[in-house]
């Protein structure tokens, strides 16, 4: 078998998420009067970045085998505490950012601690966790509100152009070579670059491997003299910086903090999900971060569409945008189940029961 | 020699420990404020069991599936779909139809869970937004006009003999709940399935008619604790169930039930229950903020886990 | 030459028990850089407990290990790693979801800059696999997309990636088709050839005769001798196998022949790979052993009969109608009446943190109804007598079982299913890791069983347990009844030799006894089998 057919098969989820949001989205720039615009585009990818960062949180402990229910909650703490230090000089920036990612990977170490040290299930120590990291949100930020610098919000939330025009770089975003991408989304961007520069190396080292050993037969990992305990640590931790930065995201993109409970448990929700679209096993072991970003694009893409269909036309009939809680829940609902194949193929019902 | 085994477990007692403290904690508070013990009235209580019985409600019947070492995410929804539904159709119809409903949720959660072998976590919280989505969809948006029945609204408010309705609801069904649990077949193999699955599979046990069982009676709880919420409010309300999950998972679990299954007495539950219920109204009284209680009440949880895990350590 | 030089790998006085059983006791053994070294031994020889010591699982409780002369003592896998010692081990260790190249490195990869430097990987996994001759296997397919046999060479891959000086292979063949043996052959005499000492463990005597130098027989966890493997035939390395101490006294066989229709009957099993066209019938009375190493097939063949595994083939009748059991609540229902005794009690048998009591009844809990509820009286009634009848040793049924002695909780999983009066028993090696003087009861009450007019089935992994019980015992090998020992038959020269599927020189009253029952098992196929046992394996 040549290598591509064999990535191909072996990428079979991602590859489904990548139509299916290439399928959806064309969709709806087809219908979108303004579709495929600039505009529209950056509008989505804000849009779009805080849950593709959940997403990827998600898929970390998930790939451990595990779960983690705070992904919603430390974003909404990150989100707040955004909202009281991002502001001030270049220098006051740059510790709130760090402050910021900082208090996700301790937020992620946490959890990592309660599941691998303190042996509590992942469900339930990252339940109890979203509820502390809930709690602390509203100490910081009772009532929405906060103030964010305004040219870093508006550089990192718009296209390359505003980026450039606003840390002055380029000429200002008018040097000629850079015309080509000034019409890029930032966020799109941001996500590229955290894949390059975050997820790949951590995927390329022994840790990161160890991940997807224990997830997939931690006893086979543990006899390979894989560090089990470490890779998990690192699941969570990683989990727990990604959550923080979409926290940031969210601060910079609504320009205030709001330590809002419900959203952060949909947004848990919705990673679970985005996770389980982008091909990742919920038994561990197999997946990625890349599929988990066209999960959440492709959840992201179905609510965009509600919003175009022509009520007169057929589909404005079964796309009432009322539908669309229902119509994400059936594609779960339909996602998850195909993983039943898995069921019909053991031949030993002793197996089942893991 | 016969082993003096004790009627309460571990858990029961530290959750019994934990409720008296914080008991006598807030009548220190109210005291020292120059109020009366208002914590130790019996006026008082009453009204905290009265509360506590919606939560005991929907936690007794969580409870029987996360003794099999499953979960259901679905519950607010089950409970709000089956309140709203209720109350749209009104009449002396309306419980019995939202009791079905709540079985109907229960029963497809059990065959996705037992035959597919999909995560409960996963395929209940699916469930979960497909509910949601059909209540957006029925009520078109809106807040639904129906009011909730009459009967509804007796058994959530009413007295009978000086005692609460809603708290003579929540003993029947515990009442039920224990007998299952305790002394029938089916209790037995909840436990047997939760503690091992293969185990009970060998011993010719109907694992999946067991499992679909309990998600149906959790179903069931849920729904019933929809109806007299409705009753509570007067009205059935999108959402209503949501802030109920999280109490129901933390009572269970703090009642001492394993949350890999097998493990779990009701009297845990019950007393979980009253412990969460009674910190809420303890902390509300003394004027923490939402912020302190989400803390706090994260941190009691964890604390519980790690203490069962210590004093559990030696059993194997 | 020098004979000077000290072996490779010395042991000395190596002993190590497990709770009150002695695994190995006073064990010396040398081995030679460039000789590969065959261990032989019954089940429960010890051998198993070796290879773990040498490899670094198990730490010895005294003697000494040596290397080159030089004392060593290892605390993991990762020192005997150091030493140059890699071992593929029956059970697998490869991770189902990494591709070929990821688990070929999986401990020590080539790194660039820090991180895993795939080319590199995939570049030496590509070496590896060339080595054992299977550049068909592309290094970047997962390894749960492979068969059994393709990931048994990838194992064999692994090991060589760590250029070891004691390579020890565990039925190491076990899982291959007939094209890779040879190629493992072939490895492993260049190894030899390169000065690797290998220890080699295996159930095919034509293997060994092939392959090995050097033999060592293991008997009852003592080193029986050490010999060049020419020097010895067949029937001499068998008798040093047998011949293990038998204390245990069995209750007396049942005299006359079994009376009756069979109440079960099997036709062609055929399961996966596991189970090949297994026929034989089952009668009232009768105890029937199931002989052969371990991993035959055994275990399946009583998990198809439950109604636990999917899409097996074959008839099974129940006194004489053709069921399909779905599944063992239906196996142990009225018409059928089935109990199993599973292998692993701790998984399987019990629920551990449940009570005694519940345990107990478990199984039998529709027998124990009065309306919807469970009739109390009744339950206790019927643990107390069980409790009785077996002798469990417990103050109170409501303690845990896990509280109980393994062979109280082994007499505790027997009681669950006496209580629903089975009339067919499976058992899967039901006294294992239990002590003698409940060993003996088990035996008592699988006699008790029989004269009541159940029918037995049990796998031992002790052939005196098969020696001392059983009235007839099939012997299986690779998922085939091999052979068919009855009454005189049944000695452990024959059950070992039937477990290497070898014909003897002179075997007792091989043509003997063809009675009634035999009719249910194919003579002629079990006599071909042992025609073609020296042939080549498939």
């Amino acid at each position: 078998m040549s290598d591509l057919r064999l990535r191909l098969a072996q990428n079979r989820g991602l590859i489904g998420a990548i139509l299916m949001f290439a399928l959806l989205y064309g969709l709806y720039s087809v219908l979108h009067p303004r579709g495929g615009s600039g505009p529209l585009l950056v509008q989505n990818a804000n849009e779009s970045f805080a849950l593709v960062l959940a997403a990827m949180a998600q898929t970390l402990p998930v790939l451990t085998g595990g779960l983690d229910l705070s992904v919603g909650p430390l974003m909404t703490l990150v989100n707040c505490l955004a909202s009281q230090v991002l502001n001030g000089g270049p220098a006051d920036l740059a510790l709130g950012i760090a402050l910021c990612l900082g208090a996700g990977l301790l937020g992620g170490f946490v959890n990592g601690c309660l599941v691998v040290y303190g042996r509590v299930q992942p469900i339930v120590a990252t339940l109890a966790s979203g509820a502390v990291f809930t709690g602390i949100a509203l100490l910081l930020r009772p009532t929405p509100g906060g103030e964010i610098d305004k040219d870093l919000s508006f550089g990192l939330t718009y296209d390359l152009a505003e980026l450039a025009a606003t840390f002055g770089l380029f000429d200002d975003g008018k040097a000629p070579w850079f015309a080509p991408f000034a019409g890029l989304p930032t966020p799109v961007l941001l996500v590229v670059a955290i894949v390059v520069l975050v997820w790949l190396p951590f995927r390329a080292s022994v840790t990161g491997r160890g991940c997807y050993a224990v997830g997939s037969s931690e006893g086979a990992a543990y006899m390979s003299g894989i560090a089990v305990d470490r890779s998990r640590l690192a699941a969570y931790m990683l989990a727990g910086l990604f959550a923080a930065t979409a926290g940031l995201y969210l601060a910079l993109q609504t320009g205030s903090g709001n330590a809002d409970a419900p959203q952060a448990a949909a947004y848990t929700l919705n990673s679970i999900a985005a996770v389980v679209i982008g091909g990742t096993s919920l038994f561990g072991g197999s997946g990625g971060v890349v599929g988990s970003i066209f999960g959440a694009l492709v959840l992201r893409a179905i609510s965009f569409n509600f919003r175009v269909f022509d009520p007169g036309s057929w589909l404005g009939a079964l796309a009432d945008p009322l539908l669309q809680p229902f119509v994400e829940g059936l594609v779960l609902l339909l996602a998850v189940s195909l993983g039943a194949a898995r069921v019909l193929r053991v031949r030993n019902r002793l197996h089942l029961f893991g | 020699m016969r082993l003096a085994l004790p009627t309460f477990d571990r858990p029961s007692l530290l959750a019994a420990g934990s409720i008296l403290v914080i008991l006598l904690a807030g009548s220190a508070y109210t005291l020292s404020m120059g109020g009366a013990a208002t914590f130790l009235t019996p006026g008082y209580l009453l009204q905290q069991l009265q509360i506590a019985s919606f939560l005991g409600l929907i936690a007794g019947g969580l409870m029987m599936v996360i003794l099999l070492g499953h979960i259901d995410l679905s519950v607010p929804w089950t409970l709000t779909t089956a309140a709203v539904m209720a109350t749209a159709v009104g009449g002396p119809a309306a419980i019995p139809l939202a009791l079905a409903i709540g079985c109907a949720v229960g029963v497809v959660n059990g065959l996705g869970v037992a035959y597919l072998r999909v995560p409960s976590m996963i395929f209940t919280l699916g469930v979960n937004t497909v509910l949601q989505g059909l209540m957006v969809l029925h009520t078109g948006g809106y807040a639904p006009q129906s009011q909730a029945t009459p009967l509804m609204a007796f058994l959530a408010t009413g007295r009978v003999l000086g005692l609460p309705a809603a708290v003579l609801v929540w003993i029947a069904v515990s009442a039920v709940l224990v007998v299952i649990l305790t002394r029938t077949p089916l209790g037995r193999a909840i436990y047997a399935v939760g503690n091992r699955e293969a185990a009970a599979y060998l011993s010719g046990i109907g694992t999946n008619a067991v499992v679909i069982t309990c998600f149906a009676l959790c179903g069931i709880c849920a729904a019933l604790a929809g109806c007299m919420l409705a009753g509570y409010s007067a009205k059935a309300y999108q959402g209503m169930g949501n802030a109920y999950l999280l109490p129901a998972i933390a009572a269970v679990v703090i009642g001492g039930t394993h949350v890999l299954g097998g493990r779990g007495t009701y009297t845990g539950t019950v007393l979980g229950t009253i412990l969460i219920v009674l910190l809420q109204s303890v902390l509300s009284v003394m004027q923490m903020p939402d912020a302190g209680r989400q803390i706090i009440y994260g941190l009691v949880i964890i604390a519980m886990l790690l203490a069962f895990r210590r004093a559990g350590g030696t059993e194997g | 030459m020098t004979s000077i030089a000290p072996p490779l790998l010395g042991l000395s006085a190596v002993s190590k028990r497990y709770g009150g059983v002695h695994a190995l006791r006073g064990v010396d053994l040398e081995g030679r850089a460039g000789s590969i070294h065959a261990v032989l031994g019954e089940n429960g020889a010890g051998k198993s407990t070796l290879m773990k010591i040498v490899a670094g699982v198990v730490r010895p409780d005294e003697g000494q290990i040596r290397i080159d002369g030089r004392p060593v003592a290892f605390a993991s896998p990762k020192d005997a790693a150091a030493q140059g010692i890699a071992c593929i081990f029956q059970e697998l260790s490869l991770v189902p979801d990494l591709s070929i190249a990821d688990n070929i490195s999986i401990t020590n990869p080539p790194r660039r800059f820090g991180l895993i430097d795939r080319r590199a990987q995939r570049r030496r996994a590509e070496e590896l696999l060339a080595r054992v001759g299977c550049e068909d296997i592309h290094p970047l397919s997962l390894v749960k997309d492979l068969p059994l046999s393709r990931r048994q060479m990838v194992e064999i891959a692994k090991a060589l990636g760590r250029d070891p000086r004691i390579l020890i292979l565990d039925e190491g063949t076990s899982a291959l088709t007939g094209g890779d043996v040879e190629r493992i052959y072939a490895i492993v005499r260049r190894l030899r050839d390169e000065g690797v000492l290998l220890l080699y463990i295996s159930h095919r005597m034509n293997e060994i005769r092939d392959l090995a130098d050097r033999c060592s027989v293991f008997r009852n966890g003592a080193h029986v001798e050490t010999f060049d493997t020419d020097a010895r035939s067949d029937d001499e390395i068998v008798r040093m196998m047998v011949g293990r101490d038998i204390h245990t006294v069995f209750p007396p066989k049942r005299a006359e022949a079994r009376a009756g229709a069979p109440v079960l009957e099997v036709r062609g099993l055929t399961w996966a790979e596991r189970l090949r066209d297994v026929s034989f019938a089952l009668h009232p009375g009768e105890i029937v052993g199931l002989g052969g190493l371990e991993g035959q097939g055994q275990r399946e063949l009583l998990l198809a009969l439950f109604g636990v595994l999917r899409g097996v083939e074959g008839e099974v009748l129940v006194d004489g109608v053709p069921r399909r059991i779905s599944g063992p609540g239906q196996a142990k229902s009225t018409p059928i009446g089935m109990a199993l005794i599973p292998e692993d009690r701790k998984t399987e048998g019990l629920m551990l943190p449940m009570s005694v009591a519940d345990n107990v009844t478990a199984a039998s809990l529709s027998r124990l109804r009065r309306g919807p509820f469970i009739d109390a009286e009744a339950e206790r009634r019927s643990v107390e007598r069980m409790v009785e009848r077996l002798r469990i040793k417990v103050d109170d049924v409501r303690r845990p079982v896990s509280t109980l002695s393994g062979g109280n909780q082994q007499k505790v999983v027997i009681a669950k299913w006496l209580l629903n009066e089975p009339r067919i028993v499976l058992m899967n090696d039901p006294t294992r890791g239990i002590d003698v003087g409940t060993k003996q009861e088990i035996y008592q009450l699988l006699r008790d069983l029989a004269d009541a007019g159940a029918a037995v089935l049990l796998f031992s992994t002790d052939y005196a347990e098969l020696i001392g019980c059983c009235d007839r015992v099939l012997m299986l090998y690779e998922g085939r009844v091999v052979r068919v020992l009855e009454g005189g038959e049944i000695d452990e020269m024959n059950l070992v030799a039937g477990a290497f599927d070898l014909s003897l020189a002179a075997p007792p009253a091989a043509a003997g006894a063809a009675d009634g029952g035999r009719a249910h098992v194919d003579g002629a196929r079990s006599d071909a089998a042992r025609v073609d046992a020296r042939g080549s394996h498939v």
